[in-house]
Parts: structure tokens; sequence; C-alpha cells
């Protein structure tokens, strides 16, 4: 037991990113709304950005910034890892433009839908189908016909 | 150019020149003509040689390493060619009629793809090894789709749809797999006198990969995979004729006498329990197709089981694996493709002059078509065995190879189906001689001839080819030595 | 100085030449610009290919960074096969592209259309060439965005739903393809994928590692639409405009594919594969579920973009099951597959974009008798056709060919005889639509259509005869795939090869 909480409290961080994780994944699974399902995408990557960002933290490290190679001890100063910062800059941008066209495409949806609950949508496009199936059977007798005659 | 690859080109440059003429068919016709004459001439020049032991071959590139394109001639597919050329010259002859006499639609479409099945069919019968063959079975299953297809109503393509679908999925399945199988066991997919199979496989498996040659060469039609033989059927009868009764069904024996005898080696099944289930299965085959036949009343499709059994005739006596009856079995495809045309020739001159389909509605009939019965009493003779025609020979030669392997089951098997065969030939024949033509009933061909018009002949192209095959068909009883030369070749005598 | 650069030019010329195309609004303007540039980047890819041939393998140094620090393209066999495949696809869609596109998308928006296009292609072709794990990401979303507004720009407002389901799955897989990406930096402090193979075998004992390889898989596996993470992909491949589609299908789920490929095998190494858990076994398993459930569904399939779609989910299987034997002769299977299902795709589609721009709908019942109104596009669709069954002398049978053989030298016979009868799937998905085109009558009262105008038939004819060729002279695809296999499998199993 005592272990379980020591693995806990080590790995807080991580815990954390699992948690985000899971509520965000949950939340893209399990909503309807075609909103909310961006909102938990969102959820989701920034999990992931927490990830990187305190995987790369070093317990008393300083910012990654250049320090004066020449001062005594410069070679000592520990600094927190920059490059999943780099990295996570990046995803951000990426993780901005994917929210960015989900959304687009949602306001889009609702133009044509009139809706973005995704269940209402569904429904819309079964009715459209059984129309079109039914136009078909149709057209198909029409087509047995004619060709019953031929033969 | 190669000969050989003449021989290949030759059906495909006609084909082009068929479809530049197609709208002229005087020079549409003759231009089929012309291209079957000059196949014939090519493939017949080549028997000397053969029969004096030469074995011309080409290889022409590898498609995928170590399994080159090649072609070589061995006497077994030098028979198979003869036959095959020299029959669509006749059958050319009776498509003009057939084809004009029932005013058909699509008529160019039709030769070319009659062309271009006998360019695939040549590829077969000089393929040099299994890979080379594969791709023209394939080649011929795709191109004789739009003829089966001709009619393109309902019925057409539901034939075409079981013609396909069991052509297609039986090589692809079964056949690829077996060569697949062949070639990692053995490295090469050549045909070699002795097999290439020996030492390289052994037990239980012989009787695998044989199964899965054999039910994979579906042209062969061994039953339970036969039934796109009849389904073809609907298509027009030239097609039916030269490709359901000669080149497709021929291609398909032919394959399994040439898997039996150059990919296995007679010796390697001889001597594998695991391969006997073969002679059970073909008689199995033989019997249950003649019975069949028996009871169809559609004159085609009697014709089509009776194709089915004789089929299975070819592969029993490959499955006998005496050297004498895979001589009848290489005898049977040049018999039996004589004697079979011959009969669809009669079929399909009773069809352009009578429009009868039916058995029961040929009662009287050879008063009025004297020609084209005599020629399909011939052809029904030959089937049942009788001498003086070809079929006795090939029988002969099977029940000659059955005693020397003492295997009584076949030699029960052929006599059992040569009373069935009489069973269902004879009365037709008897029937159209004998009988009195009905005169009320009323004809369900529907092509806008009324009932019980006065029919003669049919058409003057049309008996003569009929006369020609049938000709052929007493003829070979007479001269079997040239072909008995080639076939005691296949077998490993010398010439 | 081009010649030394090359590796540089194929991403950054399309990728820059996208926002130029964004000032030229006229849509031949737009479309030429863009056909201009995939002829470029085409050309680079052959280059690149001609240079690894000669030279070997080409590391590349963006920005002058040395790697293991900088970022480093990696040009090797298996990358050029990917680059050469991508960029002649992705240039002759264009070339097929621009009346296809004009009836089909939104006027005014056609100039942005080729912009994401650019765009998305030279994502693809960054994917491809580099060598650092998270730049391979950050291409996979440029790629990836490009493609849902391409989708989204279907005339149905279907392709809507279809591209917003689309950009959940897809951002999904690639966060986890991130979250893998994090792991495997996390015990090696690299990004290098060369670095990453040389620091692995330290790292081995880790359940980190396990776990990042899970999530590679799942997250590539969303990315290559692999059974059961396949659901995207009908809905996208149906509703988007033909060409796009048909360029998705022959290059979108194949770098995926690719991807999976370095990372299984360049990153983790061949022995971690088998060894470890026991993802190959795993991937054989979906494989096969994909070869049958994709060939069953889309027999059943009325609209034709629909039956193809769930075609490329079978084939898929195929590709993955060729990469999942681990052998040389797999994955030269696999890849070869690869390719060869690149050009039938490519030829199907082309052809049924045609027969959309003509009669406007690709449903199975308004193509009754379209063979006769247009012979040749049908003739193209029966050729691609007959190479998805593997008929000989079309590509689809060699690829098949080696999948057998492989599965044969693997002593798994069994998986030879499940290859052919799911094969026999496609005879039935393909023959229907020969039927209904070729037997039946038009229907009553059908739009009649004429043959598709010459710039569309083209580059089909072109696709449909590179099904034939690479049919009957195999030595460019399987030269290149086989170098390309060892290339992939190269520090882990040696030299063994094809036999």
């Amino acid at each position: 037991m005592k272990d379980a909480l020591v693995i806990f409290y080590d790995h807080w961080n991580y815990w954390i990113f699992i948690v985000l994780m899971m509520i965000g994944f949950y939340v893209v699974i399990a909503r309807g709304n075609l909103v909310k399902k961006l909102v938990g995408l969102n959820i989701f990557q920034t999990s992931v950005f927490l990830f990187y960002i305190s995987a790369g933290t070093v317990e008393g490290g300083t910012a990654p910034i250049l320090v004066n190679e020449d001062a005594p001890g410069s070679a000592a100063v520990i600094y927190t890892n920059p490059l999943p910062h780099v990295l996570i800059l990046t995803a951000i941008v990426v993780g901005v433009a994917t929210t960015a066209l989900g959304l687009a495409l949602a306001i889009r949806i609702k133009e044509t839908y009139g809706t973005v609950e995704e269940d209402e949508i569904i429904d819309l496009d079964a009715e459209e189908d059984k129309v079109e199936r039914a136009k078909r059977a149709a057209h198909d007798d029409g087509a047995g016909k004619v060709e019953g005659g031929h033969s | 150019m190669n000969p050989l690859l003449w021989i290949l080109a030759t059906p495909l440059i006609g084909g082009i020149g068929i479809a530049l003429a197609g709208r002229q068919p005087n020079v549409r016709e003759g231009v089929t003509l012309v291209t079957a004459g000059a196949l014939m001439w090519q493939v017949w020049s080549l028997l000397p040689e053969v029969l004096a032991g030469g074995r011309p071959s080409v290889t022409l590139f590898e498609v995928v390493p170590d399994v080159p394109f090649a072609f070589a001639v061995e006497p077994l597919g030098m028979l198979f060619a003869a036959v095959a050329s020299g029959l669509w010259i006749i059958n050319s002859i009776y498509s003009i009629g057939y084809m004009r006499g029932n005013r058909e639609h699509k008529q160019t479409r039709f030769y070319i793809c009659f062309a271009i099945s006998l360019a695939a069919a040549m590829g077969i019968a000089f393929a040099g090894n299994l890979f080379t063959l594969f791709v023209f079975y394939e080649a011929l299953t795709l191109s004789t789709y739009p003829l089966v297809t001709h009619n393109e109503n309902t019925e057409a393509r539901r034939g075409g749809r079981t013609y396909i679908g069991i052509l297609i999925s039986t090589s692809i399945a079964l056949l690829l797999t077996a060569i697949v199988w062949t070639w990692v066991l053995t490295g090469t997919t050549d045909f070699r006198p002795g097999g290439i199979l020996t030492g390289a496989i052994e037990g239980p498996e012989i009787g695998l990969l044989l199964f899965l040659f054999m039910f994979g060469i579906g042209k062969a039609a061994l039953m339970p995979i036969h039934r796109w033989l009849p389904a073809a059927m609907v298509a027009p009868t030239p097609v039916s004729a030269l490709l359901h009764a000669v080149a497709v069904v021929k291609a398909g024996v032919f394959t399994v006498v040439k898997v039996i005898v150059y990919v296995f080696g007679i010796d390697l099944l001889a001597n594998a329990p695991s391969a006997e289930w073969l002679l059970y299965a073909s008689g199995a085959s033989i019997i249950i197709a003649s019975l069949i036949a028996l009871r169809q009343d559609n004159l085609k499709r009697r014709l089509a089981y009776s194709t089915v059994s004789q089929l299975s005739y070819v592969t029993m006596a490959a499955a006998i694996l005496a050297p004498l009856s895979i001589m009848g079995a290489t005898l049977h495809i040049a018999a039996h493709a004589l004697g079979k045309i011959t009969l669809f020739f009669a079929a399909g001159s009773i069809y352009t002059a009578a429009h009868k389909k039916k058995v029961s509605e040929l009662d009287g009939i050879g008063r009025r078509m004297p020609w084209t019965m005599a020629a399909f009493a011939i052809g029904a003779l030959s089937m049942v065995g009788v001498p003086p025609t070809a079929g006795f020979i090939s029988k002969w030669y099977m029940l000659l190879g059955a005693y020397d392997r003492q295997a009584w089951f076949a030699i029960g098997v052929i006599t059992l189906s040569t009373l069935l065969n009489a069973a269902y030939f004879l009365p037709i024949v008897y029937a159209a001689f004998f009988k009195k033509e009905k005169r009320n009933h009323h004809s369900d061909a529907g092509h806008g001839h009324g009932p019980d018009h006065d029919h003669g002949e049919a058409p003057l192209p049309i008996v003569l080819a009929l006369s020609a095959t049938a000709f052929g068909t007493v003829a070979l009883f007479f001269l079997a030595e040239g072909p008995l030369a080639l076939a005691r070749q296949v077998v490993g005598g010398t010439p | 100085m081009i010649l030394a650069n090359l590796a540089a030019l194929q991403v950054v010329i399309p990728l820059l030449a996208a926002p130029i195309g964004i000032a030229l609004r006229p849509a031949t303007l737009a479309w030429a610009w863009a056909t201009l540039v995939a002829i470029a980047a085409f050309a680079c890819s052959v280059g690149l290919f001609l240079q690894v041939q000669t030279g070997g393998p080409i590391s590349y140094a963006i920005g002058g960074w040395e790697p293991p620090w900088g970022i480093e393209y990696k040009v090797d066999a298996l990358s050029t096969f990917m680059l050469v495949l991508i960029s002649g696809i992705g240039a002759s869609v264009l070339l097929y592209a621009r009346r296809s596109v004009e009836a089909e998308i939104d006027p005014p928006r056609i100039y942005l259309f080729y912009v994401a296009y650019l765009l998305c292609l030279s994502g693809l072709l960054g994917m491809v060439i580099t060598g650092d794990a998270f730049n391979v990401f950050v291409f996979l979303e440029i790629s990836s965005l490009s493609s849902y507004a391409m989708i989204a720009m279907g005339k149905s407002r279907r392709a809507l739903a279809a591209a917003y389901h689309y950009l959940i799955l897809g951002t999904v897989g690639a966060t986890f393809y991130v979250i893998g990406v994090g792991m495997v930096y996390m015990l090696t402090g690299t990004l290098n994928m060369d670095d990453l193979a040389r620091l692995m075998p330290q790292a081995a004992g880790y359940r980190t590692l396990e776990v990042a390889l899970a999530f590679f898989t799942v997250g590539l596996a969303l990315k290559l639409a692999l059974f059961p993470m396949h659901k995207w992909l009908p809905d996208a491949y149906t509703y988007a405009p033909s060409v796009v589609t048909a360029f998705l299908a022959s290059t979108s789920t194949k770098v995926g594919l690719y991807v999976m490929i370095r990372v299984f095998f360049t990153v983790f190494g061949a022995p971690y594969m088998t060894e470890g858990i026991p993802v190959a076994d795993v991937l054989v398993v979906l494989a096969l579920a994909a070869m049958f459930s994709g060939s069953a569904v889309a027999i059943w399939q009325g609209d034709l973009k629909r039956s193809l779609a769930y075609s490329s989910v079978a084939q898929i299987g195929y590709m993955v099951l060729g990469v999942a034997l681990i052998s040389v002769a797999g994955m030269t299977a696999g890849l070869l597959h690869l390719f060869n299902h690149a050009l039938m795709k490519a030829a199907l589609f082309l052809a049924l974009g045609a027969v959309f721009l003509r009669i406007g709908s690709v449903h199975i019942q308004d193509m009754q008798g379209i063979a006769r109104q247009m012979p040749i596009t049908m003739a193209c669709f029966v050729v691609g056709g007959l190479s998805l069954i593997g008929v000989p002398l079309t590509a689809g049978f060699i690829s098949k060919w080696y999948l057998m053989l492989a599965a044969f030298q693997d002593g798994r016979w069994w998986l030879a005889v499940l290859i052919v009868l799911s094969s026999l799937l496609a005879v039935v998905y393909v023959w229907r639509v020969v039927e209904a085109a070729y037997l039946r009558p038009r229907p009553q009262g059908a739009p009649v259509a004429t043959e598709a105008p010459l710039s569309l038939l083209l580059p089909m004819i072109g696709m449909a005869a590179a099904n034939i060729w690479f049919g009957i002279d195999t030595s460019f695809s399987m030269t290149a795939a086989e170098a390309a296999a060892r290339a992939a499998l190269g520090a882990a199993l040696g030299t063994g090869g094809v036999q």
C-alpha cells in the first residue's frame, strides 16, 4: 500500500496526464455534440502536452537560457530540457489548426444539416437513404419488366 | 520471329483485321477464314518436326525472377493445337451460316473474341511451364466470357456469372495455390518428362496437391465443379461447339494430363496411395453426369452433360496411370473433340432450320434434315464408342491400360457408362429417323417463325461443316496412326 | 547545387508553392501551377531514386544542423520507392483533375482546393523523407489537415460529416503517435530514427517501451485504416470529390503503412517485434479480418466509390499481412502490393471520376449499360478490376504471387489459402460492375452519357496501362520493392533474401 502511494506521489504528473487524457477521450467518444467532441479532443491533446513538458522538467532547474560561459560555476547550472518545449510549441500550433478546422466543419454542418448533434445527423442521413432506396427499388422494378419483355 | 510466336500472334492479328473489317460482313468473315487457315497451316507444319522427336521452344522474358514466359511444343500440346486449329476453320464456316441464319447481333465482337480465344488456346497448348499455362488459361476464361453472354439477356447474364464465377474462383483459389506450392517445392514450374515433383513431396501431401490441381483446373469439369459447362450453353451454338466441346474443355483435360504426366510424373502418383481418390472421383463423375444427361430434354444441355462425362473419361484414363491408358486419354482429346463438335453442329443446325431445342420435338426430323441427323448419328456412335468411329479407339486403349493396372473399377465404369451413353443418344437417332413427326406441337423458339413451319436442311455452310466433322470422326478411326504416334511419345516412347 | 539539395527541394517545393497558389485565383491557372509543382516534385523524386540507386542512402541535414541534434532527411531505397510512387500518383491525378474538379467543387473554392492538394502532397512526401520521429508527426498533420479540408469540399453535405469524423479519428491517431514518440524520447533522449535504433537495446527492458509500441501501433493503425480502425475511411472516400478519393486512396494510407514499417523495423527493430509482445501476430489476425470483412462488405455496396473504399480496407489487409510476416519476402510482397494497389485504385477511382462527371452518380444502378456510351472509361475500369482480382499479366497478380510465396516460405501455407480465398470476393465485387455496365441495357430515361474528355482519359489510360506494364515487366517494381524491404529490415535480418 505504501509502495503504491509512493508510485502515485513520485509520478503525480503522469497521473494527471492519464486522468486528463481519459476525460478528453471519454468526451470525444461519449458526447454526441460535435462542438463538445472538439472540446474533448482539446483536453486530450493538452494532456499530451503536459506529459511532454513535465517529462522534460528537471527538478530545481532554471529556464534553459544561455548563461555566460566564462562565469564561475556556469557549467554546473541545471536547466530544464528545452526540446520538449519546442516540440510542444509545434504541437500546440497543430492543435490550434485542428481545432479551427474542426470548428469550421461544425459550422458548415450546422448550416447544411441545421444541427450539430450527431444522432440527429445520423437520422437525417438515414431518412435520405430511405427515400433514395425507395426510389431505386421503384426504378429497378421498371427495368426488370422491360427486360422481361425482351427474353 | 519464332514460329511459335507467330502461331500465337496469328489469331490476334486476325482479330485486329476482323475489327477493322467490322462494317463489311463478307470481308470480316473472309479475314476470319484466312486467319483460321493460316493458323492451321502453321500449326500443322510443326507436326513432322514433333513426330520426329523435335521439341521447338522459345523463352521470352522473366515475369518474376526464375519464372519465365516460355513456350515449348511437346506431343500432347501438338495434338491439342492441331485439333483446335483444324476445327476452327470448319467452325468458322459453320459460324457464318449460323450467325447469318439466326441474324445474331454484334457479330464483329463475336468473331474477334473467337480469334482471341483461339490465341489463348494455342498459348495453353504450347505453354512451356505452369505459369505460362496459367496466364493463357485465365485469358481463355476472360475472352470466352463475352461469347457466353452474347445474348445479353437475363439468362445469359446468369449463365455468364456461373461460368466466370466457377472458372475464375477455382483457378485462383486452387490452381494458383497449387502452382505456387509446386514452385516453392521445386523451384521450377517447367514441364519435364517424368515430372518435377519426384523427391520433393511425399505422403498425403501428394494427394492434397493433386486435389488442388484437379479441382483447380475447373475447365476439366470434374464433378462437382462442372456446373459452368451447362451454364455456358446459353451461348450461340458455334461457341458451344468449338469452345465448349473443343477448345475450353480440352484445355482443361489437356492440362490435367499434362500435370499428371509432366509435373507429378506417372511413377510418383502410381506409388502414392493418397492420390488414388482421383480414379474414384472421376469414375463417379462419369456415371453421375451420364445419369443427369439421360434426364435432360434440352438437347444442348444433354450434350453438355455428356461432355462432362466424356471429360472425366480423360481424367480417369490419366488417373489409371498406365502408359496405355494415358495414350487413350490423349487420343480421346482428339476423338471426343471431333465427335462432340459434330453433335453440337447438328444441334445448332436443327435450331437454325427448325427452331427446335428439345429432344422431345425431334421425332421424324431425320427425314427433313437427313445430312444433319446422319452426322448426329455418327457423332453419337463415337460417343458410345462403336467402331468404326474414333471414340472406339480411345476407349479401347483406356480399357487396355486399366487391364494392365488391374483397375477393375475403371473397367466397370467404362462398361456401365457405355450403356448409359447408348441410352441417352440412340433414342434421339431412332426417333429422328423412325418416328412420325408430330404436327401439332408449338415451337418455343419464338423468333417470329410460326409453329409447324416447313423446313428443310440448314444453310449450306452449316451442312458442309457438320459433314466434314462427321467424316473426320470416321476418318480418325482409320487414320489413328498419326495421333497414336504422338500419344506414344507422351508416355515416353521414342519416335 | 540542385542535385545536392534534392532531398530538401522534394518537400520544400510543394510546401512553398502552396501559399503562392493562394494568389492564383483563376481555376485553370491554379490547376496549371499545382500540376507544374507536382511534376517538379516527381522529377525530384526520380532524381533521388537514381542517386540512391547509384550512390546508396543519402543523409541530409536540414539547415546544416547535424543529426542527431538537427532534423535529418534520410533517403534510402525504401523512401525513394515511396517518393516516386506518391509524387507520380500526385502528378497523374492532377493532370486528370482540371475538368473533374470544375464539375465537383464550388468554383470560388477551386484555387483553395489546389492549395490544399499541394499541402497534402508535401505532407505525404515529408513523412516519407524525414528521419526524425517528431517531424513525421508534423508532416502527418500537414497532410491530414489538408485532406480533411479536401474531403469536406465534396458535393454532398455528408462530405462535411465524413471529414469531421476523419478529423476526430485522425487527430486521435496522430496524438497516440505523439505519445509513443514521447515515451521513446524519455527512454533514449533522441528523436532521430537511426539514433533511436542505436539506443534501443539499452531501453529494451522497460515497460515504457512496450507501452510506446502499443501507442504507435494503435495510432498508426488508425491512420492506415487497419481493421477495425477503418471506420472513417468508407465515408471519407465515398463523399470526397473523385479526384481526392483517387489521390488519397493511392497514397495516404500507404504512407501510414510506411511510417509503421519505419517505426517497427527501423526504430524498434525486427527482433523486438518477434520477441517482445506479439505485435506481428496481432497484425496478421487484423489483416486477415480486414481482407475478409472489407471484401465481403464491398460486395453489398450500391455506391461504387463506397464499394472500392471497402475494397481498400481489404487491400490494406494484404499489405499489412506481408509486412507482418517479418521476412524479406513478406516485406517485399507487402511493399509490392502497396505499389500495385496504388496503381489499381488510381485507375479505378479515375474511371469512376469520369463516370461521375458524365452522369453525376457512381451508383451501380445508374451505371447500367454505361459501357456502350463510355467504352474507354469502362475498359480502364475493367483493367483495374482485373488487377484487383489478380488476373495474370496485371500488377495485382504479381503482388498476390509474392504474397503467397512469402506465406509458403514462412511455412504458413494456410495463410496462402486464406489470401486466395479472400481474393475470390474481389471477383464478385468487380464482376457485378462488369455485368451491370456491359450486359444490362441502359435504364429508360437515364441521361445519355458520352465518353469522357481527353484530359481525363489520358491519365486514366496511363494508369490502366501501368497496371498491365507492371504485371509483365516487374523489373522496376520488384527490384525497388526488394531493395526497399532490405533497407527496412536491413539492420535486423542481415542479408537473407527472397529464396
